[in-house]
C-alpha cells in the first residue's frame, strides 16, 4: 500500500503545504475536543465524588473568546487557499495550448501542431501548459492528483486548465464527475516528457495538418469564408457584410448593446453556435447558429485557424 | 379523549383505522418511524451492495450500471427519506407539543397528510428505483440526467417532488405550533434547544424545499419535452440546475444536522445533571447557521466552472458557516464541565456524535480552502467528511434521541447494555469504515468509480470490513428495541430525571398529552447539582 | 366542527387563538409559493439575460390585449373577494356570497381567456417551444424557444393555481349559503381571501415578464 502521491506540477507542493497546515490545525482541535471530552468523563464521572466547585457565571467571555479564535484562524485559511486558487484561475500568457474534448467515455485531445491523441496527453515538463476542454455530451471533470488539480469539461462552453509540470513521468488521469455508465473507465494518463523528448514526440506524431491548416478547411467548407473575409479588412462589396476575423482573436469587441466582450475561445465558440446572444455592433444578425451542424473538434479547428489569424500563423 | 390515569395514546383505540386516520401527533411519528426503518434498511443494503462492490478493483459485482443504481438508489433513499425527514417527524414529532406543554400540534390533519404525501413520494421513489432503478447519481446533475440517461429519472424525480410536499407540510406545522402553541410562561428563551433547532430547520424546509421542487419539474419537464433550460445548445445552462439544487441541498445538509444539533443539546445536560451551558449562543449558533446555510450552495462548484469571485466569496462564507458549529462543539463541552457525568446509552451516542461530528465539520474547513478543495473534491474525501457529518452525526443522534425518549413513546425501557454494545459497535464500525477513504480522497481516488486501480484496493477493503460491522450493529437496535416493545421493564414517567415538560406526563402519554395545561416558570435545564440523585429505578 | 362560533380544536385556548394560528399558517403556506415561483422567475431572468434578442422575439409574440385585460380580471376579482370580506365583518352573509361569486365568475373568465383562447393562438401560430415547425426563426431562435418554454410553465402553473383558487372560493360560498360564518367566525374565508390574493399577485408579476419587458 502506497500512502503517498506524487507531486510533480508547481502548484502541487503549495496544495500540499496547504492540506498539511489543514491536516495539523484539524489535528490540535480535535485533539482539544477529545482531551477536554475524556478529562471531563473521568473526573467528573457521576460516581466522582471530586469538589464541583461554583459553576461558571460569565459563559460570555468563553464564548466570545473562542468564537474570535476560530473566526481568525478561519480568515488565515480562506486567504491562503484563496490566494492559491486565484492563481490556479489565471493561465499566463505563454502557456502551451493543448485542446481537449471530453465524450462518454474517453478523453481527445489535440496539440495545435495537429497531433492527436486518446485518452493520453504528452506534455512538456517545465512549461506552463493551458488545456482548453470542452464536452460533446455530458460533464466530465478533468482531474490528475499528481498535479493537484480538477476541473469541470462543460457541453457548449469553454473551461480552462493550466498548469506546469515539474518532473517527467506517466501520471494517471481521471473523470471525476459522474457521466454515466463507463465512468470509471473514463481514465487516462498525462505523459510529462523533458523538452527535447516532447519536440521529439511531436515530431513522431505529425498530422499531415495544424490546427491551422485544418481549421482553415473547415472554414472554406462550412461556409463561413462566404461572409467573412479573412485577409482584408473589408467584406467584399455587394457580399454579407460580416465582421472581419483578421486579428480578432485576444481583442475587445464592441457589442450592439454598447457593452464591450473579450474575444476568447469561449467567444468565439458561443458566437458560432449561439450567434444571437452577443451582437456585434454595426453588424445585422443575420449569422444562422451552427449548434448541432459542427462538432466540436471541427469547431476547435476553427476556433485554432481565428486564432492563428492574430498570432500570424500557428506555432 | 379519554385522559384518565393508565389510560394512554397507545391504548386509545387498537383498530387499523385508529392509526391511518389518526390525527394524533404521538401516533403520526410512531407511523413516520415505521416508513422511515424501511427505508433506512433499503438504503442501508444499497450501501452493503456498494461495499461490497468495492472489495476488488475490478468491481465484485461484474456490472457497472447496477452499481451505478445501487449508489444512486442509496443516495436518494437515504437523503430524502431518511435522513432529512429521521429526527423531525419521528422524534420531533412526538415531542414538539409534549415540551410545548400543548395538546397537539397546531394541525393535525395537515400532520397526517404530510405522512401519506412522505409515503406516496417514498412509494413512487421506490417503484422508480425497483423496475429498473436511476443511474444519474442523487444528486441528477443536467445534462446526464436530462438527455444522456436511459434510466427511471421523471418517476424518481416525481417521488421526490411529492414527498418534498409533506417537508413543506410538516416544517409549517412546527413554525406554527412553535409559535403559538407554548403553554404559559414559557418565553422564547425558556423554549428547549431541541425546539429551537426544529424551529430554524423548519424555516429551511420551508423556504427551500420548494426550490427543489420547481428545479425538479423543470428537470421532468426537460426530459420529457426537451424544453432546454438546462440545454446548451439552445441557449440554456447546465449549470444554473447546480445553482438551484444546491440552492436547496446545501440547506438540506443542515436540515439534517440541526436537528441531530438539539438531540445532543437535550441529552447532554440530562446526563451531566447539569443546566446547558451558554443556553442563547447555543440557539442563536442554531439560528444562524440556518441562515448562513442559504448563502453557501456554490461552495460545491468550486471546480464546476463558476467565476472566481463567486468561488471566494462562498469560500469566506463557508468558513463563517462553520463558526456557529464550532461554539455548538465546546459548549457541549462546557455542559459536561463539573457535571455528573451519567453514561447511559443516549449518552454514550452523544459523546460519539461530539467526537465524529468534530473530525466532519474539520474535514469541511478543508473543503471550504479553495486549493485544497480543487484536489480533494470529487474524490472519497467528499464521501468521507459528509459520511463523518451525516451517519457520524446524525445518525449517531437519531439513536441517541429514539433511545432517550424511548421510555416516553413506548413506556418501556430498552435493555441497556445491549444498547450500550450497539452504540459501542457503531462507534467502531463507522470509523473503520470512514477514515480510510479520508486517505483513498487524498490519493486522488474518485467517487462514483465501480472499478479502480489496484493501489486503492488495501483501503477499500479496510473500508469494506468496517461497513459489516457497521451493517450489524444497525441490527442490534431493530432487535434489542422490538424485543423491549413487549418484554422491556415499565418505564416510569421520568427515568433520566430530566427537567423538560414531557417528562411531567406519563410514559406513554395520553392522547391530551397533559392532564392540565402546563404553567411554565422555570428554564427547561433547570438541573440541581445533587450527587445523591438516584439513578433510574 | 366550526360551525358554532365558540368550537375550537383541544390544543387551542380560545377560538380567536385557533383563528390567528390558522392565518399564521397560511401566510407561511404563501411564503413557501413565493419560493416556488420564485425560482422560477429566477431562472427565467438569468435566461433572459443570456439571450436578450431572442427572449425579446418571443415577447412581441404574445398577445398584449388578452395579458392586459385578464390583468384587469384578476384585479377586480381580487377587489370583489376583498368586498365580500368586509361583507362578512358586517354580517352581511348574502351580500359576501354575491361578491364572492362576482370572483370565482372573473377567475374562470380570466381562465378561459387565458386557456380557451390565448393558448390557443399559440398553438395555432406554432408558439409551442417543443412543436417541431417552431414560428420563430433566425439568431435568436434559441432564446425564443426558451421565452415559450418559461411562458408556458409559468402559466401553466399559476393556472393549476387559479383552479385550485376557485374550488376553494366555491367550498366557501357552500359553507356560506350554510350558514358557517359570522362576524365572529370567518377564518375560512380569510385564509381562502389571502390564498385569492397571492396568486393575483403572482400574476401582476408575470405579467410584465410576459408581456411588457420585451416590448419596452
Amino acid at each position: 500500500m502506497n500512502l503517498s502521491l506524487p507531486a510533480a506540477s508547481a502548484n502541487a507542493g503549495e496544495t500540499d503545504r496547504l492540506l498539511l497546515a489543514l491536516l495539523l490545525i484539524s489535528l490540535a482541535v480535535l485533539a482539544l475536543v477529545l482531551i477536554l471530552l475524556l478529562r471531563y468523563i473521568v473526573k467528573y464521572r457521576a460516581t466522582n465524588p471530586v469538589d464541583r466547585g461554583e459553576g461558571a457565571k460569565k459563559t460570555w467571555v468563553f464564548e466570545t473568546s473562542w468564537t474570535a479564535a476560530t473566526l481568525l484562524v478561519f480568515f488565515g485559511l480562506f486567504v491562503w487557499g484563496a490566494d492559491l486558487y486565484v492563481r490556479l484561475s489565471s493561465p499566463p500568457a505563454d502557456a502551451l495550448k493543448i485542446y481537449v474534448i471530453a465524450k462518454q467515455w474517453m478523453w481527445k485531445s489535440q496539440h495545435i501542431g495537429g497531433q492527436r491523441e486518446i485518452n493520453s496527453i504528452h506534455v512538456p515538463v517545465g512549461r506552463p501548459i493551458e488545456l482548453v476542454m470542452t464536452s460533446e455530451d455530458v460533464i466530465h471533470d478533468f482531474s490528475v492528483p499528481a498535479f493537484r488539480i480538477k476541473h469541470d469539461v462543460l457541453p457548449g462552453r469553454y473551461e480552462t486548465l493550466w498548469f506546469t509540470v515539474t518532473v517527467a513521468g506517466v501520471y494517471p488521469l481521471y473523470c471525476t464527475q459522474f457521466c454515466g455508465l463507463d465512468h470509471s473507465k473514463m481514465v487516462g494518463e498525462v505523459v510529462a516528457l523533458a523538452a527535447p523528448r516532447f519536440q521529439q514526440w511531436l515530431a513522431g506524431h505529425a498530422s499531415s495538418d495544424s490546427l491551422a491548416t485544418a481549421g482553415r478547411k473547415m472554414f472554406l467548407r462550412y461556409g463561413c469564408s462566404g461572409c467573412h473575409r479573412s485577409g482584408s479588412a473589408e467584406g467584399r462589396p455587394g457580399a454579407v457584410s460580416a465582421p472581419s476575423l483578421e486579428g480578432l482573436y485576444g481583442s475587445s469587441v464592441p457589442l450592439a448593446d454598447g457593452s464591450f466582450a473579450k474575444a476568447d475561445e469561449r467567444y468565439l465558440h458561443d458566437s458560432i453556435v449561439l450567434p444571437g446572444q452577443q451582437l456585434v455592433a454595426g453588424y445585422a444578425p443575420i449569422m444562422p447558429s451552427y449548434a448541432g451542424q459542427i462538432d466540436e473538434e471541427d469547431l476547435m479547428a476553427l476556433i485554432g485557424y481565428i486564432e492563428s489569424l492574430t498570432q500570424g500563423g500557428a506555432e | 379523549m379519554n385522559t384518565a390515569a393508565g389510560d394512554s395514546y397507545l391504548t386509545d383505540g387498537y383498530t387499523i383505522r385508529s392509526w391511518l386516520l389518526t390525527t394524533d401527533h404521538k401516533r403520526i411519528a410512531l407511523l413516520y418511524l415505521g416508513s422511515i426503518t424501511v427505508f433506512f434498511f433499503i438504503g442501508g443494503i444499497a450501501a452493503a451492495l456498494v461495499r461490497l462492490n468495492l472489495i476488488v478493483p475490478q468491481g465484485l459485482l461484474g456490472s457497472a450500471e447496477a452499481y451505478n443504481r445501487l449508489f444512486t438508489m442509496h443516495g436518494v433513499v437515504m437523503v430524502w427519506f431518511f435522513l432529512v425527514p429521521a429526527v423531525p417527524v419521528t422524534l420531533g414529532n412526538f415531542v414538539i407539543p409534549l415540551m410545548l406543554g400543548a395538546r397537539d400540534l397546531a394541525f393535525p390533519r395537515l400532520n397526517l397528510l404530510s405522512w401519506y404525501l412522505f409515503v406516496a413520494g417514498g412509494a413512487i421513489t421506490l417503484w422508480a428505483l425497483f423496475v429498473g432503478g436511476v443511474d444519474t447519481g442523487w444528486t441528477f446533475y443536467t445534462p446526464l440526467s436530462t438527455a444522456y440517461s436511459k434510466s427511471h429519472v421523471v418517476l424518481a424525480a416525481a417521488g421526490i417532488f411529492v414527498a418534498g410536499f409533506s417537508s413543506i407540510a410538516t416544517g409549517l406545522n412546527f413554525i406554527v405550533s412553535i409559535h403559538r402553541l407554548r403553554a404559559p410562561g414559557m418565553t422564547w428563551y425558556k423554549l428547549p434547544v431541541f425546539l429551537w433547532s426544529l424551529y430554524a430547520l423548519s424555516v429551511l424546509l420551508v423556504l427551500a424545499t420548494p426550490v427543489l421542487a420547481i428545479t425538479l419539474l423543470l428537470v421532468m419537464l426537460e426530459r420529457i419535452f426537451h424544453i432546454g433550460v438546462f440545454d446548451p445548445a439552445v441557449g440554456g445552462d447546465p449549470l444554473l440546475f447546480q445553482h438551484l439544487f444546491w440552492f436547496y441541498s446545501h440547506p438540506a445538509v443542515y436540515m439534517m444536522i440541526l436537528p441531530g444539533f438539539g438531540v445532543v443539546s437535550e441529552i447532554i445536560p440530562a446526563f451531566s445533571r447539569k443546566r446547558i451551558f451558554g443556553y442563547k449562543f447555543v440557539v442563536w449558533a442554531s439560528v444562524s447557521i440556518a441562515v448562513i446555510s442559504f448563502f453557501v450552495w456554490g461552495h460545491h462548484m468550486f471546480v464546476a466552472g463558476t467565476s472566481i469571485y463567486s468561488a471566494v466569496l462562498f469560500s469566506i462564507l463557508s468558513y463563517l458557516v462553520a463558526v456557529p458549529s464550532a461554539i455548538k462543539v465546546f459548549n457541549w463541552l462546557g455542559t459536561m464541565h463539573r457535571g455528573y457525568i451519567h453514561f447511559d446509552a443516549p449518552m454514550l451516542y452523544a459523546l460519539g456524535f461530539i467526537g465524529l461530528f468534530t473530525i466532519g465539520g474539520l474535514t469541511g474547513l478543508w473543503l471550504a480552502a479553495l486549493a485544497a478543495d480543487v484536489h480533494l473534491t470529487q474524490t472519497y474525501f467528499v464521501v468521507a467528511h459528509f459520511h463523518y457529518i451525516m451517519v457520524g452525526g446524525m445518525v449517531s443522534a437519531f439513536f441517541g434521541g429514539l433511545h432517550y425518549w424511548w421510555p416516553k413513546i413506548t413506556g418501556r425501557m430498552y435493555p441497556e447494555m445491549w444498547a450500550r454494545v450497539a452504540a459501542l459497535v457503531m462507534f467502531i464500525g463507522f470509523n473503520l469504515t470512514f477514515f480510510p477513504q479520508f486517505i483513498l480522497g487524498y490519493l486522488g481516488m474518485p467517487r462514483r468509480y465501480f472499478s479502480y486501480a489496484p493501489e486503492f484496493q488495501v483501503l477499500n477493503v479496510l473500508s469494506s470490513a468496517g461497513a459489516t460491522i457497521l451493517a450489524a450493529a444497525y441490527l442490534l437496535p431493530l432487535a434489542y428495541l422490538t424485543w423491549s416493545l413487549v418484554y422491556g421493564d415499565r418505564a416510569p414517567a421520568n427515568p433520566w430525571h430530566a427537567t423538560g415538560l414531557e417528562w411531567r406526563t406519563p410514559s406513554p402519554p395520553p392522547t391530551a398529552n397533559f392532564a392540565q395545561t402546563p404553567i411554565v416558570t422555570e428554564d427547561p435545564y433547570s438541573y440541581q447539582p445533587p450527587g445523591a440523585v438516584p439513578k433510574h429505578g | 366542527m366550526a360551525s358554532t362560533a365558540v368550537a375550537h380544536d383541544f390544543q387551542y385556548s380560545s377560538p380567536a387563538h385557533q383563528a390567528q394560528t390558522a392565518i399564521a399558517g397560511m401566510w407561511l403556506f404563501l411564503a413557501t409559493e413565493v419560493l416556488l415561483f420564485g425560482g422560477l422567475i429566477l431562472c427565467w431572468i438569468f435566461s433572459r439575460h443570456a439571450n436578450q434578442p431572442g427572449f425579446d422575439a418571443g415577447a412581441r409574440e404574445t398577445t398584449l390585449w388578452i395579458g392586459t385585460l385578464n390583468t384587469a380580471l384578476l384585479v377586480t376579482s381580487s377587489f370583489a373577494y376583498s368586498v365580500g370580506l368586509a361583507f362578512i365583518r358586517a354580517g352581511n352573509a348574502r351580500a359576501m356570497i354575491w361578491c364572492l361569486r362576482a370572483a370565482v365568475l372573473l377567475g374562470m373568465v380570466f381562465l378561459a381567456l387565458k386557456f380557451g383562447l390565448e393558448w390557443h393562438r399559440d398553438f395555432a401560430e406554432h408558439l409551442f417551444p417543443a412543436a417541431p415547425q417552431f414560428k420563430l426563426h433566425g439568431a435568436g431562435q434559441g432564446g425564443a424557444r426558451l421565452f415559450f418554454v418559461f411562458y408556458f410553465i409559468s402559466t401553466a402553473l399559476h393556472g393549476v393555481h387559479m383552479m385550485v383558487g376557485i374550488a376553494l372560493v366555491f367550498w366557501i360560498i357552500v359553507r356560506a349559503r350554510r350558514g358557517a360564518f359570522s362576524p365572529l367566525y370567518h377564518t375560512p374565508v380569510q385564509a381562502v381571501g389571502l390564498y385569492w390574493s397571492f396568486v393575483d399577485i403572482v400574476w401582476l408579476t408575470l405579467y410584465p415578464l410576459i408581456y411588457l419587458i420585451g416590448r419596452g
